[in-house]
């Protein structure tokens, strides 16, 4: 009996940490969204941000991409020439990377290299005492710190995965036209007959921008709400990568199924 | 006495709603006046600060600056408000990412469009008031320690304050930086007509600029007076704290079981 | 070149890059180029089986595509299948009396329509009806076929 009652107990404290978490971050999303006004009036702001997390994520995004297009090309083409459909290469490549390896590899990447790092600059900044002189000098630090980032991650995943996309198809040719010899009238026309402009590779960026709006969302919020300790920010740094990396496998499934599995 | 510029009258804060930090504290902060709020650590001084610029609500009680109640104030309202504070974090709080001069020109460019020329004469003067004129340059972490507390109380002012607030001024700082800073903070009242508040346990630094002191203990205000008051206060306990007795009214021991006791129940498995 | 200047700069080069990008992804890896080559004769054909026949499949002579199957509907009165098709108009010379047949790209690869030229003068233009059909190829009839001929022999 008391150990029924210890388990409810138990069930009941974790829903209410979880109801509580997620109306916080809701309630924090909500105050960075209200910025979107004072980030248009300082462009400068969003400009240097746009550097940080996505200039400087794209030799990363690119280099990724150039081994990622070569290795589905390449793998794609021993099964296929078992079939004598070495023509459907492209078809395959491209549709590979547009729907899927595009949007969730860069996602990933991106909350590895720019997430994480938005995460500990901010709670670095939380733990010096930074943000509460920001607030005493009567400057909003969601408004100033917060906002120019988590816009600017929203602009830059999307910007990225387009390049990933293009990167990878254009890597994937070389591989199944230059060196394993596929025709490349048939590698383009193949994709050209069947890869839909609008189901395919707008779905794809849909995707990217729905991830990027919840890698940055979490990196924002883990670093603000984290611990003002050395611990607490390295912790913060690891929940936000994790948490991103779960919640774009998740989501990606769901978006998926929502668009391509009918 | 003279008019108060913060009037905190019965505040109650907690933390996790369970252990109180302040349980009814009243306080007065004359105009123009250097008050100091003393106490042992713990006992939330840093926290009457954030309470007074309204980065924390207290849940009861009112905390008045100015005559506005600053905890149910709204957004704009209360960043309006701070532009007429000034507050110097124990760390300095310095932004890592700017120089010198970029950081006192910060709050300037936050609020006002200024010229480069009128920025740039403002920052130089306030840096000239704390002697680091020179330094305007350096990212601060070429500075030292007491470097970048000057700096730090350089932008503190640069949007010349009404109420000036200093979290631990004195803690962790060389005889001749810690003489530096006291000067600075005494001359600073003077000239620009501030009213200073100082939190810390440096009975020897604040005691010799302090107009007024308040001490803090176990969530209430349990002396008040002038330093000298103080120093001949029959209290116990104020005995204890201003000449630092190791033991008395305020216990050396934290809390906990009989000692003995404590011991044995390791022994009765 | 300052610090600023130069992180506008290297910000302005990503945007850049995304647009090339783009506009590679729309017309290279996308039939979105597709969509404006509307232009072009509409000619029908009817057929008693499609197979696996969809919109956007080549129509091709010689294995050289001529035009693309724009629309699949079904005849109520004749009970076949009806392609309409769009012919680039460079092709405006194709014989009347051409053959349309459904043909599929390697074993198991897409279905595709093959026009074999017949001799008429006249020329397929706008509206115009190909007569002569081929149905596609099933395979499920063929080896159901092939069984029947098995058995009986």
């Amino acid at each position: 009996m008391s150990g029924l009652i210890n388990f409810l107990q138990r069930l009941g404290a974790f829903i209410i940490d979880g109801m509580a978490g997620l109306g916080r971050s809701v309630t924090f999303l909500i105050s960075v969204l209200m910025g979107f006004k004072d980030v248009l009036l300082r462009p400068r702001l969003l400009i240097r941000e746009i550097y940080s997390v996505g200039v400087l994520s794209l030799l990363i995004i690119f280099f990724s991409a150039i081994f990622v297009g070569m290795v589905v090309s390449l793998l794609g083409y021993t099964i296929l020439v078992d079939f004598g459909g070495e023509e459907s290469l492209g078809l395959l490549v491209a549709l590979t990377l547009v729907r899927e390896l595009a949007p969730v590899l860069g996602a990933l990447l991106f909350s590895g290299r720019a997430g994480s790092a938005v995460t500990a600059e901010i709670g670095l900044m939380k733990a010096t005492e930074q943000l509460a002189s920001m607030e005493m000098m009567a400057v909003d630090p969601i408004r100033r710190i917060v906002a120019p980032r988590f816009f600017a991650g929203l602009i830059s995943l999307p910007i990225l995965t387009i390049i990933f996309m293009a990167v990878g198809v254009y890597s994937g040719y070389l591989v199944g036209s230059e060196w394993k010899g596929v025709d490349a009238g048939s590698f383009w026309s193949q994709i050209q007959n069947k890869v839909e402009f609008r189901h395919d590779i707008i779905n794809g960026i849909i995707k990217s921008i729905v991830f990027a709006f919840v890698v940055t969302w979490i990196a924002v919020y883990q670093g603000y709400h984290a611990m003002p300790t050395s611990e607490g920010v390295s912790k913060a740094t690891t929940n936000s990568v994790v948490y991103s990396a779960l919640a774009i496998l998740g989501l990606d499934f769901v978006l998926t199924a929502m668009m391509f599995a009918s | 006495m003279s008019n108060s510029l913060v009037k905190i009258r019965d505040v109650h804060f907690s933390w996790d709603g369970r252990r109180d930090i302040y349980s009814g504290v009243d306080l007065d902060i004359p105009e123009g006046k250097v008050t100091a709020i003393m106490g042992p650590s713990g006992t939330g001084k840093t926290t009457m600060l954030r309470l007074i610029g309204g980065q924390l609500k207290p849940t009861q009680g009112s905390v008045e600056v100015a005559g506005q109640e600053i905890p149910k104030l709204n957004r704009k309202a209360l960043y309006l408000a701070r532009r007429r504070m000034g507050m110097l974090f124990q760390s300095g709080a310095l932004l890592t990412d700017l120089s010198t001069f970029e950081n006192i020109a910060f709050p300037i460019r936050e609020h006002y469009d200024f010229s480069e020329t009128m920025i740039r004469d403002i920052v130089l003067m306030k840096l000239e008031l704390v002697g680091l004129r020179g330094a305007r340059d350096l990212m601060p972490s070429e500075l030292s320690g007491g470097m970048k507390r000057r700096v730090a109380l350089a932008r503190a002012i640069v949007l010349d304050p009404v109420l000036m607030m200093y979290d631990e001024p004195f803690t962790g700082l060389d005889p001749v930086t810690l003489g530096t800073i006291v000067t600075l903070i005494k001359e600073l009242n003077n000239a620009l007509g501030l009213t200073s508040v100082i939190v810390s346990h440096d009975i020897g630094e604040t005691f010799s600029i302090a107009d007024h002191v308040c001490i803090l203990s176990e969530g209430k205000i349990v002396a008040a007076g002038s330093p000298e008051e103080l120093k001949n206060s029959d209290s116990a306990f104020v005995q204890q704290f201003v000449n630092g007795h190791p033991d008395g009214p305020m216990p050396f021991h934290y809390p906990a079981d009989d000692y003995a006791e404590d011991l044995l129940k390791g022994h009765k498995s | 070149m300052n610090s600023s200047k130069k992180v506008e700069v290297l910000v302005g080069a990503l945007f850049l890059m995304a647009i090339l990008a783009f506009v590679f992804l729309a017309l290279n890896v996308s039939n979105f180029s597709g969509l404006s080559s509307n232009k072009g004769y509409k000619v029908t054909a009817q057929f008693n089986n499609i197979g696996g026949l969809s919109t956007k499949a080549k129509v091709t002579m010689s294995g050289v595509t001529v035009g693309r199957v724009t629309a699949i509907s079904y005849d109520k009165k004749s009970f076949r299948a009806v392609v309409t098709m769009t012919i680039d108009p460079s092709f405006d010379y194709l014989p009347e009396d051409s053959q349309a047949s459904i043909y599929t790209a390697g074993l198991l690869g897409e279905q595709y329509i093959s026009l074999e030229t017949g001799a008429e003068d006249a020329s397929l233009t706008e509206g115009s009806n190909i007569s002569l059909t081929q149905s596609a190829v099933v395979l499920e009839e063929i080896i159901g076929k092939l069984l029947v001929s098995f058995t009986t022999k």
